[in-house]
């Protein structure tokens, strides 16, 4: 029998339709994403014999975790402070461009948000490595911020060290901004592009100047935009290490190095295993303080 | 007058936005035209076509770009089903665990890669599944059906279902009306869902990093790994030719969508 539900959804054949419809998607995503996180949690666990021991037994041991504080503490450290840096000079660049764009855009509006993708098919790795040809040593960048006095500056903020943008600090965070910028701006064009824009003039008829129209009416609405970027930049930038291992030197190792390097070269599953879990613990706890403070409860 | 200075410094934030995104692209561009001293095309030494004229002399570089290729079409034809499946069951019907799908949906989103890309590993390793072309396919189709079903879900969203209603009572079984009625209709939003999967999978490199073989190195991977060999200009020459080809396959489908509209 056909039966109606909620009046416009089609009739439902059998409540058995949906499970079905899901079951691909979701095996899937359980046998390849839930149950190699439950391998990695058993494994941070686990325990080596010896330094060639490549199949660690597991044996509750919690002494892989201690050891990425007292071993890794600096670099777990600085790639959250890395990758809220990228999040903060994304917001500083792409909030003003998607806000550009949605108000000032008119009919280019589509094509110009089109343009900040197009730069996203070519290879993340090559973009990044355009960056060395940029920052290299004496090349125009480099003599444009001398000039202007900014090496001086950063030098004196402790971002780069000697004469050189190459290898730093700063490279990193530059890097990681760059390559992140477009989940920053995609979001917040789409939440300023749902505002009517006539609310901006309603403001200015209640004699609302510009900077305080833009702080009571169309920032608070681009909030869950704002939020979306935020996490969509936050959490790749800080899992990352590309962008380090290109254009960062000894001084900005991030801890996706040091994962990469204990899995992939010296084969030290436990200890790999205990940091990317442990990052996914502060990463999942800071994006619930974050969703606290903005108000913002809703993830997707 | 002030807000005159305020909508020009504004405008000037905007464009140097623009002008910061597209600068590592220039060099990319102009990098396919030098004819580099060394193994690095990394300084800039005198102009030359002859990285255009033979853009497949790297046979080792071809290889890779085909199996990125592959990859990335398995990957795109198993999330776009699997992902719109998830879609049009979490839009259609209402059904207890709707929010731990969505849940699910969200979670390898907010999942840094190389989480992902370890875990996955140590469960290849673990169940003794030797690291190949396959195992690079279902990382890739696991995290571009989240992105699939998302975007399609999105695009679901305002759908109006009656027309399959109106179908069937017209008499339509039900694989008429999803042929005639339902499929057309999703069409747009799976397609732009199969692309942005397809140039997610073919750019990825951190997750493929831990779950490809040996041999099976993908171009991201071949990228990374010439970063400390040698970098040929024909690197550029590909990743200029496959922009061309992107952002020339996004025009035509704006254009089209327009004539469609008039």
């Amino acid at each position: 029998m056909a039966e109606r539900d909620g009046g416009h959804r089609r009739p439902n054949r059998g409540r058995l339709a949906p499970y079905g419809l899901l079951a691909p998607g979701i095996i899937w995503l359980t046998l390849f994403f839930l149950v190699p996180l439950a391998s990695l949690a058993r494994m941070s666990l686990s325990s080596k014999q010896s330094r060639f021991d490549f199949v660690p037994s597991f044996s509750w041991d919690w002494a892989n975790y201690s050891d990425v504080f007292s071993l890794y503490g600096t670099q777990l450290a600085r790639s959250f402070g890395f990758a809220l840096a990228a999040t903060v000079l994304c917001l500083l660049i792409g909030y003003p461009l998607a806000y550009w764009v949605a108000v000032h855009g008119g009919r280019w509006r589509n094509v110009l948000i089109g343009l900040v993708v197009v730069p996203f098919f070519t290879s993340f790795l090559l973009r990044t490595i355009s960056w060395t040809v940029l920052l290299a040593d004496n090349g125009t960048v480099v003599q444009a911020a001398r000039w202007a006095g900014l090496l001086r500056v950063l030098r004196a903020a402790g971002l780069i060290d000697g004469d050189r943008l190459l290898d730093t600090p700063l490279a990193v965070i530059g890097g990681l901004t760059y390559n992140f910028l477009p989940f920053m701006i995609l979001p917040i064009y789409v939440s300023l592009e749902k505002i009517d824009l006539r609310l901006l003039d309603a403001a200015a008829d209640l004699y609302a100047s510009g900077t305080s129209t833009l702080r009571r009416v169309v920032f608070p609405l681009s909030l869950p935009g704002v939020f979306a970027g935020s996490l969509l930049t936050f959490i790749p930038a800080s899992g990352d290490f590309v962008n380090a291992a290109f254009l960062g030197g000894t001084r900005s190792r991030m801890i996706g190095n040091v994962v990469q390097d204990r899995f992939l070269v010296q084969l030290d599953y436990p200890g790999a295993a205990a940091i990317s879990l442990l990052m996914m613990a502060i990463i999942t706890s800071a994006v619930l303080l974050y969703a606290k403070l903005l108000g913002t409860a809703e993830l997707a | 007058m002030r807000a005159r200075l305020g909508h020009l410094a504004l405008t000037a934030a905007a464009l140097g936005g623009f002008a910061f995104l597209f600068m590592p692209i220039v060099v990319i561009v102009v990098f396919s035209f030098n004819q580099p001293v060394g193994r690095f095309n990394l300084v800039w030494h005198s102009f030359t076509l002859e990285n255009w004229l033979h853009p497949f002399a790297r046979d080792d570089i071809n290889a890779t770009v085909w199996r990125s290729l592959r990859v990335a079409f398995v990957s795109m034809v198993a999330a776009g089903v699997m992902g719109t499946l998830v879609a049009l069951a979490l839009v259609r019907y209402r059904f207890r665990g709707g929010a731990l799908v969505n849940l699910l949906l969200v979670l390898p989103l907010t999942t840094p890669e190389i989480v992902m890309g370890s875990s996955l590993a140590l469960l290849f390793l673990d169940r003794g599944v030797e690291r190949s072309f396959w195992t690079i396919a279902i990382a890739h189709t696991m995290f571009c059906v989240s992105f699939v079903a998302i975007t399609v879900k999105a695009r679901l969203r305002g759908f109006d279902w009656t027309l399959e209603d109106a179908a069937m009572d017209l008499g339509a079984g039900p694989w008429r009306t999803f042929s005639r009625i339902t499929f057309p209709l999703i069409l747009p939003g799976v397609l732009a869902a199969a692309l942005l999967s397809f140039s997610l999978s073919i750019d990825d490199f951190i997750i493929t990093s831990f779950v490809a073989g040996e041999g099976d190195t993908t171009f991201p991977l071949y990228v990374f790994g010439a970063f400390q060999r040698e970098l040929a200009p024909q690197v550029n020459v590909i990743s200029t030719a496959l922009l061309l080809l992107s952002v020339g396959a996004l025009a035509a489908s704006v254009l089209y969508q327009r004539a469609r509209l008039r």
